[in-house]
């Protein structure tokens, strides 16, 4: 019990902390606007009591130190003090923020604040709810430990399915509305939040249909498995066909606003394609792959806008494109040559100084007479015939997605591709073998540019205005969060990082304030919990396991010999 | 006779090449500034102090990195996060102050006391990151931890976003650091001899700390082989999380002297600074006490001269805004001419 106990008190406290920093940087007062279930709840009072759910999960987690299970009681008495915990440090902050003004200090410790975290109901009634409604969530965070692992399962798929339709509830409504089912979309919203019957329904169909699957699911997986290999390959290509119509058919489904999104991730997956290349095949962490982005770009902007200064060809898109691969191979050996020899950090910093460079040569006078400066460089044409309409531009975007996709996944299997595993596995066994990772590195290099240059085209091309200052070290980091969440080495994993990092921040205005804090903490996060990513690839995953089952010491006993063993030498 | 034979790696010369050629751009360069004759003497040696002012920043905030770097052979990527975190919160203690008139009425008092709150959270925030962040991490793949950082890095900057807004914010001036002076030659205004001074003198306190310290032998044997330095009874963790700590430290330090040469404060001034710091530790020989301290004050000295001194030759508008290009140039050539630095051991490459 005692040990028990003190894992509830810790979690509880790691679960304040995590309140505390999500009252305090805004988050709460941001999502205060939005309803979770209509005049029932907003969702920035949700937040707090999420966070001690999770905190109710954890301390309800099965102690792997001591032996035999404890009694449900002890399990929910448990979640239910972690939440508690979590849920009166946050009360007494609120109370704080009421006695002191700490506005000055920390701007988002204002009145609106304290009005969400007491659920509006004044400070007394406030308190007991944050602090019981935080210990209840807890017991029930803790008690899905207690119910059957189906059900459980069951009922947290029905949770976030209800929290991410209330998230979504602006574009969910305009599909719906879209596909003229405004009876189901009256049913479910009521404007701002989900109607109660609304909350109860979805987290009905969605609790339900997991529940289902997690019974019946394995059968229909059997039948599969069982079918004869051309049967199974059949099934295979018509899965893949109804993906490509359903991708033809996206934009006409979700609408004008939805396909604006679809447009951005898409520019954003051939950006982590082509990233992927450089980080995720051959292990050469590119910080400054911004600068292919940008080139990509500029030459864009300069080679068919009629308005760009000094040099103006006027060429159309389409024209424009072997001079951007050109432009692309040119950048890629530049970045590439240099930095052959380095290290990774070295390699990593050096890079970024690279997309720095790039990004204040842009911004400077001195190739304003080029690039126009600060101003940029107004009106690049779409490419014709395509005009910039996000449903039309679409299309040439899928098209190259897709194309880049297909050569990335014939890259990674041929003998460039199985070099660059080599390299990134063992530099010098690689070099040992035959592999010449000089030309294989340049090689990295310049396919990533060419990614590279070619997202930035389209940008340009999708925005039809760029400014220096669209092309920072951001994108850089965008491109590889999104990587490194979907799984390093795995074009569907940078899809779906693409979608959940780029595409869900553009659905959220609420979220893009916080969307960087947020890369940072997926970022370390995964590199804590799951390095190798949501979907990674085989190989991937086995090099990380394996290093992680080698080096049972505390810390890394090799790292001297790899890194040539600096020491503080005074 | 025998000739040695060696394969002209095209590698190599195209190296050869890029290097000699912004060298001689370089000088072309100086040789046309100076024959303009469009800067006195006296500019120079403004240029001159206010790089060495600047370069003293960096040395400092160079010590953290290069600190880690020596013991866990990881950049810290975040640590300009460390920096501007010790920064931005001294800035509420300075202006409280200021409200309250202590930086009129005992102007030394206050300055102590926002340069304590300004290393002291820099330690705490270092301290922590190295915690919650890295310790998990002892033993990953190289890239794990450098990725970690950068997540750190962002996580930090932008939770000082949301904590204390995404304003610019004036810092305080002190009228004790107002008027200037001559050193022999060199006119300096009293606030950069300060910064100058102080930045010194901490790094002369650390390099003692270094040498003559048990603490500090204890980091040297930690940084010379971890596994020995354990089985002689040294805690491993405990002196990390020093070295930490003394980054820490000397970050929210070396802070409170950059605003003094900059008066302002925002989310994202640690990014800049922590790169020139890494380029300026990188161009001494990661590792290096004594060779972070004299990186910096070349890169500071080279931002501050370098672009008046090389592009004003050639006519380039607004040099200035170059000057972080010249910065990354010296850092690329410093890496693939001597990859580990100027005082690093040849026999490491």
């Amino acid at each position: 019990m005692d040990r028990t106990l003190r894992r509830a008190l810790t979690i509880g406290g790691l679960a304040s902390a995590a309140n505390v920093h999500v009252s305090l940087v805004g988050m709460v007062i941001t999502f205060q606007t939005r309803d979770f279930i209509a005049d029932v709840i907003t969702l920035g009072s949700v937040m707090p009591l999420l966070i001690a759910m999770v905190a109710g999960w954890l301390a309800g987690r099965p102690d792997k130190a001591t032996a035999g299970t404890p009694s449900a009681a002890t399990v929910i008495v448990g979640g239910a003090l972690a939440g508690a915990v979590a849920g009166a440090v946050l009360a007494g902050l609120a109370f704080l923020i009421g006695v002191v003004d700490l506005q000055s200090v920390l701007v988002n410790a204002s009145s609106r604040l304290v009005e969400a975290l007491q659920f509006g109901q004044g400070a007394t009634i406030g308190t007991l709810l944050l602090v019981g409604g935080s210990a209840a969530v807890g017991a029930m965070g803790a008690a899905l430990h207690v119910l059957p692992s189906l059900l459980a399962r069951a009922v947290t798929i029905g949770l976030s399915t209800t929290l991410g339709f209330t998230l979504m509830e602006p574009f969910i409504s305009a599909v719906l509305r879209n596909l003229s089912l405004d009876v189901v979309e009256r049913l479910i919203f009521a404007g701002g939040g989900l109607t109660p019957l609304g909350f109860v329904l979805v987290f009905l169909v969605s609790a339900g249909i997991a529940y289902a699957w997690g019974r019946r699911g394995h059968v229909a997986r059997e039948r599969v498995a069982a079918m004869p290999e051309d049967r199974q390959r059949t099934m295979k290509l018509i899965a893949f066909a109804l993906i490509g119509v359903l991708l033809l058919a996206l934009p006409q489904i979700v609408g004008q606003r939805l396909s604006e999104v679809l447009t951005t991730v898409g520019i954003y997956v051939l950006l982590g394609l082509g990233l992927n290349i450089v980080v995720g095949f051959a292990g050469l962490l590119d910080l400054g792959y911004v600068a292919f982005y940008a080139v990509g770009a500029y030459v864009t902007a300069i080679l068919t806008s009629p308005v760009s200064p000094l040099f103006n060809p006027q060429l159309s898109f389409w024209a424009a494109l072997p001079f951007v691969i050109v432009a692309a191979a040119f950048i890629g050996l530049m970045v590439g040559t240099p930095v052959l020899r380095l290290r990774g950090d070295y390699l990593a910093i050096v890079t970024l100084g690279f997309g720095e460079i790039a990004r204040i040569i842009f911004l400077s006078e001195w190739a304003k007479p080029i690039a126009g400066g600060a101003q940029g460089i107004l009106s690049v044409p779409p490419p014709l015939p395509f005009s910039r309409d996000p449903q039309i531009i679409y299309y040439p975007i899928l098209f190259f997605c897709v194309l880049a996709a297909l050569g990335a996944v014939s890259l990674a299997s041929s003998r460039v591709g199985r070099a660059w595993n080599a390299m990134r596995e063992d530099e010098s066994v690689a070099e040992a073998t035959g592999v010449s990772t000089v030309k294989y590195k340049l090689l990295a290099f310049g396919l990533g540019a060419a990614f590279g240059c070619l997202s930035g085209a389209l940008f340009a091309a999708k925005i039809g205005t760029i400014f220096p200052n669209s092309f920072d070290i951001l994108v850089s980091i965008n491109a590889l969060s999104l990587i490194i969440l979907g799984g390093m080495g795995n074009i569907f994993g940078v899809v779906l990082g693409a979608f959940v990092l780029v595409g869900l921040p553009e659905l959220l205005r609420e979220f893009s304030e916080f969307r960087l804090l947020l890369y940072g903490a997926v970022l370390v996060a995964m590199m804590i919990l799951r390095p190798e990513g949501l979907l990674p690839s085989r190989s991937r995953r086995a090099e990380l396991h394996e290093r992680a089952d080698d080096d049972e010491e505390i810390y890394d006993a090799d790292a001297g010999v790899d890194t040539g063993r600096p020491v503080v030498t005074t | 006779m025998r000739f040695r034979r060696t394969r002209l790696n095209l590698v190599t010369l195209f190296l050869w090449l890029l290097g000699g050629s912004i060298i001689a751009v370089s000088i072309v360069g100086s040789i046309l500034t100076i024959a303009t004759g469009r800067y006195s003497i006296d500019a120079w040696e403004s240029f001159l102090v206010a790089g060495i002012a600047l370069g003293s920043v960096y040395a400092l905030i160079a010590m953290g990195y290069t600190l880690v770097y020596g013991i866990l052979f990881m950049i810290n990527f975040a640590h300009g996060e460390v920096f501007m975190w010790g920064t931005f919160t001294a800035y509420f203690a300075a202006t409280g102050l200021s409200d309250a008139g202590m930086m009129d009425a005992n102007p030394v008092l206050a300055m102590i006391l926002v340069l304590a709150t300004a290393m002291l959270v820099s330690m705490v925030i270092a301290v922590l990151l190295e915690r919650i962040a890295y310790r998990p991490l002892r033993g990953a793949p190289r890239l794990v931890p450098l990725i970690t950082a950068i997540g750190a890095s962002l996580f930090l900057q932008y939770t000082a976003r949301g904590f204390y807004g995404s304003g610019v914010r004036a810092y305080p001036e002190s009228n004790l650091f107002a008027g200037s002076f001559a050193l022999g030659p060199l006119a300096m205004t009293v606030k950069q001899a300060i910064v100058i001074g102080a930045a010194i003198a901490m790094m002369v306190a650390l390099y003692l700390f270094i040498e003559r310290t048990r603490t500090g032998r204890a980091m040297r044997a930690v940084a010379e082989d971890k596994d020995v330095a354990a089985m002689m009874g040294i805690d491993v963790n405990r002196i990390i999380v020093i070295t930490f700590a003394i980054g820490g430290l000397l970050a929210g330090a070396a802070g409170i002297l950059y605003v003094q040469i900059f008066n302002q404060v925002h989310f994202f001034m640690g990014f800049l600074p922590g790169i020139k710091a890494f380029t300026a530790a990188v161009l001494g020989g990661i590792g290096n006490v004594i060779g972070a301290a004299v990186g910096g004050f070349i890169l500071g000295i080279l931002e501050q001269v370098g672009p008046n001194l090389i592009l004003t030759g050639f006519n380039i508008p607004a040099p200035n805004q170059l000057k972080d290009v010249i910065a990354f140039t010296v850092l690329v050539l410093v890496l693939i001419f001597r990859p580990n630095g100027i005082f690093g051991r040849k026999e490491d490459s």
